[in-house]
């Protein structure tokens, strides 16, 4: 077995995402199932190798200091499901909570 | 037993860019909430980051500055967690290759110099701007995405005074470069701080706590120095340290834990697949050290070798940027740069500390200074009645020559009118110049003084001291 | 004749000649959008008053738009509940250039939730159903588009593929599906998949519109520090050229055990075709071909884990009703609002970025991910184009893998490939199963390369009947 529903229940609450006991069941098996399938990487030998994170070759891919105009605050905040004084609101903080 | 503190700082530095780090919303403060942001600095869904230039040619600079070395390849990663005030609940910053490592920054103490060596320096872009109300919080995203840079000593600082001189000769050379605007009040400059005790002679760390929420450079020291007691008293009743974050409170002068419980955090730190990856060739690095101005350190031995100034002496006057182009433009005018040293680093500054004026807003021409110092060489003013005038000169913006014409502050050298002042001083203190005559020598001190006194501080000094012994002499 | 079976340079050169209106064409997508889109289910967002009034005032052709990518002030919301009522402020790129080509925007079309899935059946809005056989899927994750182009509802429309979200339904609808070299769209307002894969491309009835299309929407674009810097050609007039004395690769591994035999004879037929039709066709091999979707689940699930984090319920979208703290706020709100596949690619990807496990899957996946690029290399010393089979079955039933998400997985294996080594490819018909399924064909090409694909679809689709079929709805 690749992951257990411990490891599921603890990756999840990195991604914040709540799982009900039927959820974090049917997942574990499944990411389970695909994590072993994964596996036939291992039959590789890539000690050697580079990884590759992109494709293109491109770099100094750069923009100059120039101030471009921003969007009206009300645009910002339109589509917030809550706000005040184009203010995005969320429920209180304590501290550094999460 | 006795213990060693063990500081590392983090520092974390708001670049002096006009346009922020990843798109072109400007950096100004004090604007309304939510007017500086867009799709990419709110961290809509298909917006993408582009770097600003400047903000890497600025980062460059302060790596330059602090004796770092330029990675060949800079990348971005993301460093990925929850909070409200992270837009994208990632932020874009650097893990394993950022833009510059291993560095140093030299510390005086007392008359010794101490190396605090710096492990990296990298950029990230800032968050935006929480504001708690009673029972809910608002967010402002004008600060996300302003470039930070953020540098992280190695934990090479040993009491919390180091921290403090650490943070004071970073910002000196910050300052000289003009990077930032390094106000820790207005949070262009902010500090974290890993703090751990070991018994003497020990190798291994001991478990180190981080403190936050300190708002300036004493702040940082006092909280040090709170943590470090905190930290020794439960070592030695047999308790041990718990690795977390604490706040520190300023209004109480202690660090607290923070009231939520902690998470061991796992950032998932992976390369960034929005940006490709940079290097500055060598023909651009070339032209950002040409750029630099001259740092405090070579300036400082320049000054203790062209000017004879002392290591302490010539440490504390570059230790502002503009006090040392002060210093230099007097001494292009008056032949002793020592005396303008003594000057400078005396009745000056203490004037400046008491009204809080920087170098700058100083109301004072260096050929006002030179023109009193060459006053007092001429004998034309008196050391003393120099101190008053130099006030007088900061305050009024007049000339040496003018204010002494006009309140008649000449130094008197005329035997005349010195013999009558010492006669009156003799006649009034009969129980000084009895102490003299009876060997007391210091008593002589007393009755200079009374003559300086009389004539407003006028009296040429020596002459006045050459008279009085001779009038006490010759009386026995 | 009718209209919506035309395609877009047919329907170009009417309106060049005045011989229609643009708001005829209109017309003629909203009749058959009240034709058959109950039955299809192809559209996510479609206002007929809006793409009618937009019809009159602009003298272009209209287009069709996923869902996942961004027009300003429209609903934009990937197929799911948790950017549900999203406008976003701001245009995408790829928008702003069909805009100056007077493109009517008609609106949105379904997909599979975020675009993760092969068969659009993970969308919120419900499955969309493939035009050729109501009971069986689309294809995914541009379904919706897909479908539309192939049914008749649209002109044309934009997809996004990141493992084979275009060519896959292209080929299962029986319609023409390219996916560019990555760099070569821009994807600002491209709502992000996976960063390092993700291309915006063409869907559209035959290889001169993915020309015409493919040229109006590519370029680089300073807004995308991932967008190429390099001219984009007059592709409708260079494929037209012949194909005598190409040099075509047909890799072993795209012929696998298990794969539908009418599939493999239809492409062994087009094979045939192209060798008639001057090209050199000679066996190859892409030696690392077994490993693209290991690999492509671990890299795609990380590049989205990290993407897919911003839909917390602060500045848009959903938030849940159920909230005490700020963490229910994060919790309970992606709990609601993402879909059970999103929320399995969302942990899964969590999972291989995890301190521990990095090493063991994110790294070493990058590290597989070079040799798959390494064996295209290769083979584009040889070649100058690869054909391929786009999917080693036909559109398969609705329901029949969705609760086995690694068989869904597997039904990419022939398209993961080209993202994962950042080449472009394309989807033309090649035949049909006993069953009146579509089959698609699949050419690779050299980065920056679209020309050559572009030109060896278009010998072949000229020589074939194919292309002209459409679904009886």
């Amino acid at each position: 077995m690749a992951i257990n529903k411990d490891t599921v229940k603890y990756t999840a609450n990195l991604a914040r995402i709540e799982l009900s006991d039927k959820e974090l069941e049917h997942f574990t098996g499944q990411i389970d199932k695909i994590l072993g399938y994964v596996e036939k990487l291992n039959t590789l030998d890539v000690a050697h190798l580079e990884p590759t994170s992109h494709t293109l070759e491109l770099k100094n891919v750069y923009r100059e200091d120039v101030v471009k105009k921003s969007i009206p605050a009300e645009d910002a905040v339109k589509n917030a499901p809550s706000r005040e004084n184009n203010l995005f609101k969320v429920p209180k903080i304590i501290d550094t909570e999460g | 037993m006795s213990y060693e503190i063990v500081i590392g700082l983090e520092v974390h530095l708001q670049l002096n860019t006009k346009s922020k780090v990843f798109c072109g919303c400007s950096t100004d403060f004090g604007s309304e909430p939510n007017t500086q942001v867009c799709p990419v600095c709110l961290g809509f869904p298909g917006s993408l980051p582009v770097l600003n230039r400047r903000a890497l040619e600025l980062g460059a600079k302060v790596a330059i500055a602090l004796k770092c070395q330029i990675a060949k390849k800079i990348r971005f990663d993301r460093k990925n967690y929850f909070y409200p005030d992270l837009p994208k609940d990632y932020q874009i910053s650097q893990f394993n290759q950022p833009l510059a490592q291993r560095g140093n920054i030299a510390i005086i103490l007392g008359e010794k110099e101490k190396n605090i060596r710096v492990r990296r320096v990298h950029l990230e872009e800032d968050t935006g701007k929480l504001f708690h109300q009673k029972d809910s919080s608002l967010i402002d995203f004008n600060r996300s995405g302003m470039p930070l840079l953020e540098i992280v000593s190695e934990p090479d600082i040993s009491s919390p005074e180091e921290a403090y001189l650490y943070l004071t000769a970073l910002k000196s050379i910050l300052e000289y470069i003009d990077v930032s605007d390094c106000n820790m009040e207005e949070g262009s400059l902010r500090c974290d701080a890993n703090i751990s005790l070991r018994k003497k002679g020990e190798k291994e760390l001991g478990v180190k706590t981080e403190i936050k929420n300190m708002n300036s450079f004493r702040g940082v020291k006092l909280a040090l120095e709170y943590e470090a007691v905190r930290q020794k008293d439960v070592l030695e009743e047999g308790g041990k340290i718990r690795q977390e974050t604490r706040l520190y409170n300023p209004g109480k002068g202690v660090t607290e834990p923070m009231r939520s419980k902690e998470e061991a955090h796992d950032y998932r730190y992976f390369p960034e697949p929005d940006l490709a990856p940079f290097d500055f060739g060598e023909d651009i690095l070339k032209t950002i050290e040409k750029d630099m101005p001259e740092l405090p350190e070579p300036k400082k031995n320049r000054f203790i070798k062209d000017y004879g100034l002392s290591n302490y002496d010539a440490g504390v006057i570059v230790s502002d940027r503009e006090t040392a182009d002060y210093f230099e433009r007097c001494a292009k005018l008056y032949k002793n740069p020592k005396i303008i040293a003594n000057w400078l680093m005396g009745d000056i500054l203490a004037y400046m500390k008491e009204k809080s004026v920087h170098m700058r807003d100083l109301n004072l021409k260096p050929e006002r200074l030179s023109g009193m110092l060459k006053m007092i060489d001429s004998g034309a003013i008196t050391g003393k009645i120099a101190k008053t005038l130099l006030i007088e000169m900061i305050q009024t913006g007049r000339g040496p020559e003018d204010i002494v014409k006009e309140k008649g502050l000449e130094q008197i050298t005329d035997a005349d009118s010195l013999e009558i002042a010492i006669r009156e001083v003799i006649s009034e203190n009969p129980k000084s110049v009895e102490d003299f005559k009876g060997g007391k020598d210091s008593a002589i001190m007393f009755l200079m003084g009374k003559v300086m006194q009389k004539t407003k501080g006028r009296a040429n000094p020596n002459k006045a001291n050459e008279m009085l012994r001779k009038r006490l002499k010759g009386d026995a | 004749m009718d209209l919506y079976n035309l395609t877009a340079h047919e329907l170009a050169s009417l309106l060049t000649k005045r011989e229609l209106l643009p708001i005829d064409i209109c017309n003629s997508n909203i009749d058959r959008i009240n034709g058959v889109e109950k039955s299809i289910n192809a559209l996510a967002h479609f206002d007929k008053g809006l793409a009618l009034e937009r019809s009159k005032a602009l003298n272009g052709l209209p287009i069709f738009i996923k869902d996942n990518i961004c027009v300003k002030d429209e609903l934009t919301t990937c197929s799911s509940k948790i950017l549900k009522g999203f406008k976003p402020p701001y245009s995408a790129t790829v928008i702003n250039k069909l805009t100056k080509e007077n493109s009517v925007l008609m609106g949105k079309t379904n997909m599979d939730e975020f675009a993760f899935g092969s068969s659009t059946e993970t969308s919120f809005y419900g499955p969309t159903r493939n035009p050729w056989d109501l009971d069986r899927i689309p294809g995914g994750s541009s379904g919706g588009s897909a479908a539309a182009v192939s049914a008749g509802e649209a002109v044309w429309a934009l997809g996004s593929d990141t493992g084979g979200s275009i060519r896959q339904p292209a080929g299962l609808c029986g319609v023409v599906g390219l996916k560019p070299t990555y760099g070569r769209v821009s994807r600002y307002g491209l709502i992000a998949f996976a960063s390092s894969l993700d291309q915006i491309g063409p869907i559209t009835r035959d290889v001169e519109d993915s020309a015409m299309l493919l040229k109006i929407i590519a370029g680089h674009d300073s807004m995308d520090s991932t967008s190429a810097d390099i001219p984009v050609p007059d592709y409708v007039s260079l494929i037209k050229k012949d194909i005598k004395g190409m040099r075509i690769g047909i890799p072993k591994e795209y012929f696998i055990e298990g794969m539908d035999k009418d599939v493999k004879a239809a492409v062994l037929e087009a094979i045939k075709k192209l060798e008639s039709l001057g090209a050199l066709c000679e066996d190859t091999s892409l030696p690392h071909t077994e490993y693209a979707v290991a690999v492509y689940y671990v890299v795609a699930t990380a590049e989205a884990s990290s993407n897919l984090a911003r839909f917390d319920g602060v500045q848009y979208g959903l938030r849940s009703e159920k909230i005490k703290s700020m963490i229910d706020m994060y919790k309970k709100t992606r709990q609601e609002g993402f879909g059970d596949e999103a929320k399995r690619r969302i942990i899964l990807g969590t999972f291989a970025l995890s301190s521990g496990y990095y090493d063991a899957y994110y790294l070493k996946a990058l590290k597989v991910r070079t040799l798959i690029k390494r064996d295209f290399d290769e083979a584009f010393k040889k070649f100058d184009a690869i054909v391929t089979p786009t999917s080693p079955t036909p559109a398969f039933k609705i329901g029949e893998k969705i609760s086995d998400p690694l068989t869904m997985y597997l039904s990419d294996i022939f398209t993961i490939s080209a993202n994962l080594a950042g080449i472009p490819g394309i989807s033309v018909p090649c035949g049909f199963t006993k069953n009146n399924l579509p089959i698609g064909l699949q050419v690779l090409g050299k980065p920056f390369d679209e020309e050559t694909i572009l030109r060896v679809a278009y010998n072949y689709e000229q020589n074939t009947e194919w292309h002209k079929k459409r679904p009886k709805l």
